[in-house]
């Protein structure tokens, strides 16, 4: 079984056990690698119910059979799974770069990290010879810091390093894992995990070959999809890059603005990605081992953040920009490094500004609660002051640390009316309320709300259905995304690649074969697409979260979309939700409650996990 | 003596720096055409990214009157008059690393198993050097000294006369 390394890493901080274990390679095949792998690995390494900050909560990271290859986009991702301290279901996140390359040639498909350490460690990896580290020195730096100083310690230059800065050593709920300074692991609050066990990084190294079962078939087939990387399919991406969104969403009134308040812009020009490119963008770099390269790399020019140097991509400029009324580009750059520096999801951080500068502007969160800052929509510097907060948990920050959700319980007030999460997952840029086929997606998404489980934005959003209405059909059109989606994060190739696979499961699958030398047909990567989304619906129901779980925020189902223009009066009701639940589950052959049959379980070959459906 | 090519004309793999984005595709095209395996460490062409913005590819600049060739204790090394590429007899290395010190481009590596030096050949035999074919950005290319003093009073040029080179741009301001 080439592709794979073959070998799964298992450390335990709290005894300082290292070992290692031979890859189960029927489970390789069924799962995968990436969130695949990864996922079945966590349910195999955890008891239900624990708590996500317990040393018994394992953090796994895991590589996909095509890692450190030299396909395109392929190369150079990596997964972490755990179970979220954000949905307190399962949680998983990926980053690029070229971590996960050298997590390859260490020779090691998954790390399962469990237990918990007395000090800050780190963990250093170098081929075979695995060491627990003392990091104290580390602990409180940004994982830029962190980056530089492993890699001069350990004085090698290629060193990769994935690790969390100051808001994952405080358990902040959204913080994420850092490597090469600017990709993050983001969403899921994974980074709190890794903090919670007192582990500031792990530093990489890997010498050894990666061997594929075909190479110069290999090769050819990675010219064709070079040549397509260069055509219409990778457009957006090596020219605007996501934030071509602002102004496509802004002008289908799909803009969340003011933490869902309105559904366009009027400054949208101003932060626009056309704005950004002449303006901000200094350089557009790639991954390692992509034909792509599509992360846009911006420095202020001018003004009192000038000099700011960070990746820009659609979702954090929302969340960060007019997700609280700000429209300034300097301001989203700086706001985009610090979210870097402290380790946080911009995503959810910024979600969660605008969820307290809403709550602030209806007086549930008074001047005196947040000590003092102006927390109207669009004053930058309140939400630079509070992005601190959070991460230092010092204040209101220590309240919204944990989470939209878990702070409007605790505010009181009917402050749940203003937070905008699925699952206890913050909201991301698109304003479902005129995007059925889309809410749908995220309703159901099993790691919260998220446009990168399901992007069936996509449909909606090109017109093919009519996005403002529910009906049947959509389950099937969310299914189909979502098999391929999983596909695409167990591989692990990157989701701005996807257009380039013309021919879909098969492009894969004859990427899979020529890797890996195993036979498998695009039929039976679809129904591992299947099944990797089953298991993550089961590691759910594992955790207690059913049907009542696969909701939207109030805002989108009691408030409807207020601008004038195409959008107006847009909502999703409780009727429509149930609707389109109904026509998923029936797609998925899950019960009314979204719990899967034990005939669809033996379907998909996983009747070893039947006890977790049987009574439900 | 008819194939012998001057020093100011030997052509060498070379990075425009504007162009590459540190992806690496030239480290896996010349370890898996060179050794069927991909592992940057064993290719002879190596990636630096210093920050987002500062990205290059560094291999072997075929240097008149080469260091690493004057370093080789056992005269391993020696160059080519043909190309000026550096010849290496793996039964006279013995994988002291001496050249590998002595190159101040980090050009010369030491292969992990066969505990010989390696350096870019330019390919010999081939019809294209593979990084040169394989990069998506088309920033690696065959230079020669002349070809790049030659972009870099362009470049410098263009940099002192930035204003006058893009009106429009200043207009837009």
């Amino acid at each position: 079984m080439l592709g794979y390394a073959g070998r799964i890493l298992r450390v335990d901080l709290t005894s300082g056990k290292i070992e290692t274990e031979p890859l189960n390679e029927e489970l390789a095949k069924k799962y995968i690698g990436g969130i695949g792998l990864g996922m079945r690995l966590f349910l195999d390494n955890s008891k239900p119910g624990t708590d996500p900050f317990s040393p018994d909560n394992p953090l796994i990271v895991a590589t996909g059979p095509l890692s450190g290859t030299m396909i395109p986009t392929g190369g150079n991702g990596h997964a972490f799974v755990s179970k979220s301290p954000a949905s307190f279901g399962i949680g998983e996140a990926k980053s690029h770069g070229t971590f996960g390359t050298e997590m390859k040639r260490a020779g090691y498909d998954a790390i399962i990290i469990t237990g918990k350490a007395e000090k800050p460690v780190y963990l250093w990896i170098d081929d075979d010879a695995v060491h627990i580290m003392d990091a104290q020195h580390l602990w409180g730096k940004s994982s830029a810091e962190t980056e530089d100083t492993l890699q001069k310690e350990l004085g090698d230059f290629y060193i990769r390093v994935a690790s969390i800065g100051p808001a994952g050593e405080n358990l902040v709920r959204v913080a994420c894992i850092l490597n090469e300074k600017t990709r993050a692991a983001g969403r899921c609050g994974l980074g709190a995990v890794m903090g919670s066990k007192k582990l500031k990084a792990i530093a990489i190294r890997g010498t050894k070959d990666v061997q594929v079962a075909k190479m110069d078939e290999l090769k050819d087939f990675i010219k064709v999809i070079h040549e397509r990387m260069k055509g219409p399919a990778a457009r957006k991406y090596r020219t605007l890059g996501t934030p071509e969104n602002v102004l496509v969403l802004n002008a289908l009134g799909a803009l969340p603005v003011n933490n869902f308040t309105y559904a366009t812009f009027k400054n949208a020009d101003k932060i626009s990605g056309e704005y950004l490119n002449e303006r901000f963008v200094a350089k557009i770099i790639g991954c390692n081992s992509c034909a792509m390269r599509c992360e846009h790399t911006v420095v202020v020019p001018e003004g009192q953040f000038k000099g700011t140097m960070t990746r820009m991509e659609y979702e954090s400029l929302w969340a960060l920009g007019p997700n609280c009324g700000v429209d300034r580009l300097d301001v989203i750059s700086k706001a985009m490094d610090l979210c870097n520096q402290y380790g946080m999801d911009s995503i959810s951080a910024g979600g969660i500004v605008g969820f307290a500068m809403d709550l602030y502007e209806h007086g549930i969160l008074t001047s005196e609660d947040v000590g003092g800052l102006d927390l109207r929509f669009g004053n930058y510097e309140a939400e630079l002051e509070l992005l601190k907060k959070i991460a230092y948990r010092e204040g209101i920050g220590d309240v919204l640390a944990d989470g939209v959700r878990m702070a409007a319980e605790k505010i009181g007030k009917g402050a749940e009316k203003y937070a905008n999460h699925i699952k206890g997952v913050e909201m991301t840029g698109y304003d479902i309320r005129g995007l059925k086929t889309a809410a749908l997606g995220y309703a159901v998404s099993f790691r919260g709300a998220d446009h990168n489980r399901h992007g069936a934005y996509a449909p909606d959003v090109k017109g093919s259905v009519d996005r403002f209405k529910a009906e049947k059909g959509r389950g099937k059109l969310v299914r189909e995304i979502e098999d391929m989606y999983t596909v695409i994060d167990s591989l692990i190739v990157c989701k701005f690649s996807r257009g380039t696979y013309y021919d879909g499961f098969k492009d894969l699958a004859k990427y899979y074969v020529l890797a890996t030398g195993v036979e498998m047909s695009p039929q039976e990567l679809m129904l591992a697409g299947e099944r990797i989304n089953n298991l993550g619906r089961l590691i759910n129901i594992r955790e207690g979260l059913s049907r009542k779980d696969d909701s939207l925020p109030y805002k989108i189902m009691h408030v409807p979309i207020p601008d004038e223009g195409v959008s107006k009066g847009a909502h999703v009701t409780q009727e429509e939700l149930d609707l389109l639940l109904d026509d998923y589950y029936e797609v998925r052959g899950w019960t009314s409650d979204g719990v899967p049959t034990l005939e669809k379980l033996k379907e998909l070959g996983m009747e070893d996990l039947a006890d977790i459906v049987e009574g439900k | 003596m008819s194939k012998k090519i001057s020093p100011v004309k030997r052509k060498f793999v070379s990075a425009d720096p504007d162009k590459c984005v540190g992806c690496g595709v030239c480290e896996y095209a010349c370890s898996s055409d060179k050794e069927k395996v991909y592992n940057p460490i064993k290719s002879r062409i190596r990636v630096v990214r210093l920050n987002p913005l500062v990205n290059m590819s560094i291999t072997c600049r075929l240097c008149e009157d080469p260091a690493c060739v004057a370093a080789c204790p056992r005269d391993a090394l020696k160059q080519s008059e043909e190309d000026g590429t550096i010849l290496i007899d793996e039964e006279k290395c013995n994988g002291c690393g001496w050249c590998i010190e002595a190159c101040d481009y980090g050009a010369v590596a030491l292969h992990p198993e066969k505990k010989v030096v390696f350096i870019c050949d330019l390919c010999k035999g081939k019809e294209k050097q593979q990084c040169i074919a394989w990069c998506p950005e088309e920033a690696l290319d065959l230079e020669t000294s002349e070809t790049l003093a030659q972009k870099a009073r362009v470049a410098a040029v263009k940099k002192l006369f930035q204003e006058a080179m893009t009106p429009a741009k200043e207009e837009k301001k």
